[in-house]
């Protein structure tokens, strides 16, 4: 598989309409990174990693990505397995 | 007006939310265990690959593994599937509130006249099995029909993924050739009496008359000849309606055998601490109680029996299912599992007739006694305070979260 679950660090803005918009998230060792633009917000599941939540379809630098928030506390994205073959 | 039924069935559900959380499990034969430790070790559920080798719910985990020599065996999480029975129901709660679960992984829809608003009941049954799979990564397959029973046959007959639709014009060509048994409400015990009177098919089914069907099956017989002709009548219950407590029970499999009647009192004493205060809790008092015992072959039986008066009261519960145990039970086996269940419940407020050989008061007393343990219970915890004897409870295995099994629709 060249997909591996990565729960990251996430700054957020809760609104008070209840709505959430993800800021920045800190992403293992290679540090923060800000979120340009939020596309799109739905639920889904993640067909590369496993589990489900709300799926907000960010870009940072340029690059889009998944960012899923579990509704228990914990955000995950869906990362590209290091080029070491596994 | 002709209703609109659907039954939606999520596949090998326990299996299917293992492999969606761990997608490194999809390509291996997988099957869902209960643990081999607490004498659970069955098979609970299996995905595809797994169902390719004959592993089959039921199965002792070294069957299985036997049937299938790389079978992936992964212990249960209850709290995942209640997650994504509760989401699921959420999506159907979308198109109606006519919700009505039929244990965790199954339920029922009415969508009739939302038409102008959703699409047909097809389109309906299309865009729920795709909203599930995208939303939560499962699939479901559904039934599409104008009753509950051909709702539920249908959601049987193409898995997974799938819709079928069973109409009225064309029901009998569709699902008469089946088997008897895929019937809604014909168990292996209707069965034996089908094949025995030579009705193999539901389309048997629907042309025997239905006073023979009477005389061999009582009024159950004469209700599945209306299922298979097309005509139940049962309406699906909105998402909120909760069915009425018939009775209250709490059983477990111990994680030794019992070998002693002093063994057994004390499980039947912790298993009626918890059927006490649900009764309170649900102001209602039971008029009797009864018992399942199973023994290490795995041969069950059960006996009830009335008490004098209406209770609530834990050990008065305790002490007439062991008496009942105690004049019931022959010893020929040990016992691996017990089940005590309070029945023919009333409210607790119902007036009842005092028998003069009663002390009232005393009863009262100690129901008074019972609910301040609740209370205490509640301030600092279940195991704040208990009986004595129920702290060598050696034999209960550890507490789990609690599932609603699905109660049956035919009563």
């Amino acid at each position: 598989m060249n997909s591996r679950k990565v729960y990251v660090d996430v700054e957020v803005t809760h609104r008070k309409d209840g709505s959430a918009r993800p800021n920045t998230i800190t992403f293992e060792d290679e540090g923060k990174f800000e979120i340009d633009r939020v596309l799109q917000i739905c639920r889904a599941a993640s067909t590369k990693v496993g589990g489900t939540g709300i799926r907000y379809t960010v870009l940072i630098s340029g690059k889009q990505a998944y960012l899923f928030d579990e509704e228990n506390g914990r955000w995950f994205v869906e990362a590209k397995n290091r080029g070491n073959g596994n | 007006m002709e209703r609109a039924i659907l039954h939606c069935d999520m596949n090998n559900f326990y299996a299917s939310v293992e492999c969606m959380l761990d997608p490194s499990l999809r390509e291996c034969p997988v099957a869902v265990c209960g643990s081999v430790e607490e004498r659970h070790g069955i098979v609970l559920a299996k995905n595809y690959k797994a169902k390719a080798y004959r592993v089959q719910t039921g199965d002792a985990v070294w069957q299985a593994k036997e049937k299938c020599p790389g079978l992936v065996v992964v212990p249960p999480h209850y709290e995942e599937y209640i997650k994504y029975s509760r989401l699921a129901r959420e999506i159907y709660s979308r198109y109606t509130e006519q919700v009505e679960p039929y244990g965790m992984d199954e339920c029922w829809l009415d969508v009739s006249g939302t038409e102008a608003l959703f699409g047909t009941p097809e389109e309906i049954a299309d865009r729920l099995r795709a909203t599930i799979k995208f939303e939560l990564g499962l699939t479901i397959s559904v039934g599409v029909s104008f009753n509950k029973v051909f709702a539920k046959l249908g959601s049987d007959l193409k898995k997974p993924d799938a819709v079928t639709v069973i109409r009225k014009e064309s029901f009998r060509d569709q699902i008469w050739k089946l088997p008897a048994e895929d019937l809604l409400g014909v168990g292996p015990a209707t069965g034996r009496v089908f094949h025995r009177v030579g009705i193999h098919t539901i389309g048997d089914l629907a042309q025997t008359d239905p006073r023979y069907l009477r005389s061999w099956l009582g009024k159950n017989g004469e209700l599945l000849w209306r299922f298979a002709n097309g005509n139940d009548l049962s309406l699906v219950a909105k998402k909120d309606f909760i069915p009425p407590i018939k009775s209250v029970g709490h059983g477990i499999t111990t994680v030794a055998d019992l070998e002693t009647p002093e063994q057994v009192w004390t499980v039947i004493l912790e298993l009626t601490q918890d059927i006490g205060h649900k009764l309170r809790s649900h102001g209602l008092s039971a008029r009797g109680v009864a018992i399942h015992i199973r023994d290490n072959t795995l041969e069950t039986r059960q006996w009830q029996t009335q008490l004098g008066i209406p209770t609530q009261a834990s050990v008065i519960l305790a002490r007439s299912a062991f008496e009942l145990f105690r004049k019931t039970y022959s010893w020929r086996r040990p016992i691996r599992s017990v089940t005590v269940q309070a029945i023919s419940l009333i409210p607790q407020d119902m007036p009842w007739q005092a028998s003069l050989f009663v002390d009232t008061e005393k009863l009262e007393k100690l129901e008074r006694l019972e609910r301040c343990v609740d209370d205490i219970r509640r301030r600092f915890g279940k195991n704040s305070i208990r009986q004595g004897i129920l702290l060598r409870g050696a034999y209960m295995p550890p507490e789990k979260a609690e599932i609603t099994m699905p109660a049956g629709m035919i009563h």
